[in-house]
């Protein structure tokens, strides 16, 4: 059918629905480069084998930063307070393997349902006034209210002490959480890769591509008939989701809860990997956090003291040189090539 | 040729690399994983503690059993999770004999699991929850309790004859378990305990409680707030003439910190603290470490943090001369029932609760050579964690 509109030069533009289709067809196929990005991640847990640790630490960071480009990358809606939504799901994880069952599973999917429940309780605030400076004071006093609430409750959350007893069961009631983070690992990887996909598959739909259009211009979006609200609650509403199993993640492999889950720097750091990562192509978040994470561990191994200096030098030599982001800094430095090599 | 040799090196290389990296840790090295907050709100924590770490092994040299010390120091910035996943690299890639430091009590407690499964000896520098030490078997402590200093200063308040005593404390797990030990201890000593004040963790503002304070006029106010804050609090409580008011003011030591004394001023001369270290400690081995530390620092003054790992050190040094290294189990062992003489005082570890047995002084703020000092002026024996003996 391709061939023939191709070779018929009067039916070289077709209709826009077909445009649109296809389109979005052409968006969600796979790029070589994404099939490069996962095989070096599933390399990752063969060939690293004793830095699991820091490797699950990475997809969990991950996996938190893409559901936050969900909703700054494609709804538009910026957030200082998606910790809550991680710390409710840790905190919840935390809960359900002492009070109901070690089983990691439940833990994830309970996890995820709760923090998804406070998203779409939460989210109507955000379409009260839809700037984004108030925005920004709305989630970030959800976020401290969480916090302090899970203060307060001492009884239940061990308060500034901290979560303690969390015994997580074998993972399928066969792969033990080992001492050496192998299985933790595994966990991590898989789960944030079947969000990644759900995700991916969200944005390349129809209703990503409404989801795009509120984002560039809420007014011509709402006039060409698209519930806009709808839209942007359902998307907080996932994203919260999968921040909550991000958290959750956390609290298993880890197997403690305190209250720093909760705490201001966890949704400012992971604002920081996005925005160093690159905002609204999912991979972002992922990169961000690999890049922040590694650098991370690499200087304060040598520096203890001052590698936070380090870190902000080198995030605002990328910042400046790459423009806006890493998947930008090879880009740009190839170009730059390109013309010395012209010259 | 020569290219292909090159290829074979560096893959050889890579892969000694990879798969060879827990080999290298060779016998007769014996490794100490130091995990502390370099960084964050409480990286001065951090700081005395290294100084105090590197000044042990300055003076005492880098061997003890015949083994080599090494020191590896990671910094937390005091996050539970990230301590965790350090303690673990620590005790799988580096295979450290012992882990040490731990700043804030969740640090120690998210570590506690990690030290059981690897049969780990785990120094708790200082944080100061009594539970810790209940946590793990391979716990042991060379800080303090909150509960052994503050039952002190209520045991004391009572013997001078005070019996309306109102508690201010800072509204998190420490400063509650201060406010309960000071309100059983005192009731059990026949005082009376009139109003319990929280005040929240975060940008305390202390002015209506230290108003409450004065309308009730108790005999004292026992406060128990974190080292930073407790300037504040000073200056607040001299700013409302309380300390005219005939009010005395008794505190966890924490609030008159050697590190910040200095800089508090006249307001801290108010204080009466129970705590069991001072820099000020009258003893030829405390005038040492002292002198030593400002050396080695640039001036900067030990406080009991720093006590704190030079004394975790020492308890790891003289566990590997008994032992000679041979396991974890071993120097826990070793570790229980030992005593020494320590800069603060003779000190011991109790073999039942793996908790650090000291004195615990009384002290008073004094200026002395245009430097402010905590001077002790009375002293309760080897005390006990209360936390634990139930008393």
């Amino acid at each position: 059918m391709m061939t023939d509109t191709s070779l018929s030069p009067l039916l070289a533009s077709p209709r826009p629905n077909e445009r649109v289709s296809r389109d979005l067809l052409r968006r969600g196929r796979w790029k070589p480069a994404e099939f490069v990005f996962w095989l070096i991640v599933a390399a990752s847990f063969f060939f690293l084998p004793d830095r699991h640790l820091l490797l699950s630490e990475i997809a969990i960071l991950g996996l938190f930063a893409l559901s936050l480009d969900l909703i700054i990358g494609y709804a538009g809606v910026v957030s200082l307070g998606h910790g809550a939504f991680f710390g409710l799901g840790a905190y919840v994880a935390g809960l359900t393997s002492i009070h109901l069952t070690g089983e990691p599973l439940t833990g994830l999917v309970l996890a995820a349902l709760a923090a998804g429940l406070l998203g779409l309780a939460t989210g109507p605030l955000l379409l009260l006034r839809a700037s984004d400076l108030t925005r920004l004071m709305v989630t970030l006093g959800v976020a401290m209210l969480v916090l302090e609430g899970a203060n307060q409750a001492a009884w239940l959350t061990g308060g500034a002490d901290g979560l303690t007893g969390v015994m997580i069961d074998p993972l399928l009631g066969r792969f033990e959480f080992d001492l050496f983070g192998t299985t933790g690992y595994a966990y991590c990887l898989i789960v944030t890769f079947a969000f990644f996909l759900i995700a991916r598959r969200v944005v390349t739909s129809p209703y990503g591509l409404s989801l795009r259009a509120i984002r560039d211009n809420p007014l011509r979006a709402r006039s060409m008939g698209i519930p806009v609200g709808r839209r942007i609650l359902g998307l907080y509403a996932f994203s919260a989701l999968i921040a909550g199993a991000a958290g959750a993640l956390l609290t298993q492999t880890t197997m403690f809860v305190s209250l720093d889950v909760l705490a201001f720097h966890r949704s400012a750091d992971v604002l920081l990997i996005l925005v160093l990562g690159g905002v609204g192509y999912l991979y972002g978040g992922l990169l961000g956090a690999i890049g922040f994470k590694l650098l991370q561990d690499w200087f304060s191994a040598i520096t203890p003291q001052y590698w936070m200096f380090w870190m902000g030098l080198v995030l605002l030599v990328v910042v400046l040189i790459g423009r806006e982001n890493l998947n930008a800094l090879p880009r740009t430095l190839l170009a730059r090539f390109r013309k010395e090599g012209r010259t | 040729m020569k290219r292909r040799h090159m290829l074979m090196g560096a893959a050889l290389g890579l892969s000694t690399a990879i798969a060879g990296v827990p080999a290298l840790a060779q016998d007769g090295t014996f490794k100490i994983g130091l995990i502390l907050p370099m960084t964050g709100p409480f990286a001065s924590t951090g700081r005395q503690i290294e100084a105090a770490a590197r000044l042990y092994m300055a003076q005492h040299g880098d061997e003890a059993g015949g083994q080599k010390i090494e020191l590896i120091l990671k910094d937390d910035a005091g996050v539970a999770d990230t301590t965790k996943r350090l303690a673990q690299e620590l005790i799988v890639r580096d295979k450290v004999g012992a882990l040490a430091g731990f700043g804030l009590t969740p640090l120690a407690m998210a570590t506690a699991p990690l030290s059981t499964r690897g049969q780990t000896p785990t120094v708790v520098m200082a944080a100061a929850t009594s539970s810790i030490t209940e946590q793990s078997p391979f716990i042991v402590r060379t800080s303090y309790t909150t509960p052994q200093v503050t039952s002190k200063i209520a045991e004391w308040a009572a013997s001078e004859g005070m019996t309306k005593v109102v508690t201010v404390v800072s509204d998190y797990g420490p400063g509650i378990d201060a406010e309960k030990t000071f309100v059983s201890t005192f009731g059990n000593a026949g005082g009376e305990v009139t109003d319990t004040l929280r005040v929240p963790l975060q940008n305390p503002d202390f002015s209506p409680f230290l108003q409450k304070v004065a309308d009730a006029q108790p005999d004292a106010i026992f406060v128990f707030v974190p080292s930073g804050v407790g300037a504040q609090f000073m200056k607040q409580y001299v700013e409302r003439g309380l300390d005219k008011s005939g009010i005395k003011l008794l505190a966890d030591g924490g609030i008159t910190d050697d590190d910040i004394l200095n800089g508090m001023g006249d307001p801290a001369l108010a204080a009466i603290t129970g705590f069991h270290y001072s820099a000020a400690h009258d003893s030829a081995k405390n005038d040492e470490f002292v002198q030593a530390f400002q050396e080695a620092t640039n001036g900067m003054r030990p406080n009991f943090m720093a006590v704190g790992g030079y004394d975790g050190m020492h308890l790891i040094y003289a566990a590997l001369e008994e032992t000679g290294g041979e396991g974890g189990e071993a120097m826990m062992d070793a570790m229980k029932g030992m005593s020494w003489e320590s800069p603060r005082g003779p000190v011991s570890i109790d073999p039942e609760t793996r908790d650090i047995v000291q004195n615990v002084y009384l002290r008073r703020v004094e200026r002395q050579d245009d430097q402010l000092w905590n001077i002790e002026f009375q002293t309760f024996e080897a005390v006990k964690d209360p936390g634990k003996t139930g008393s």
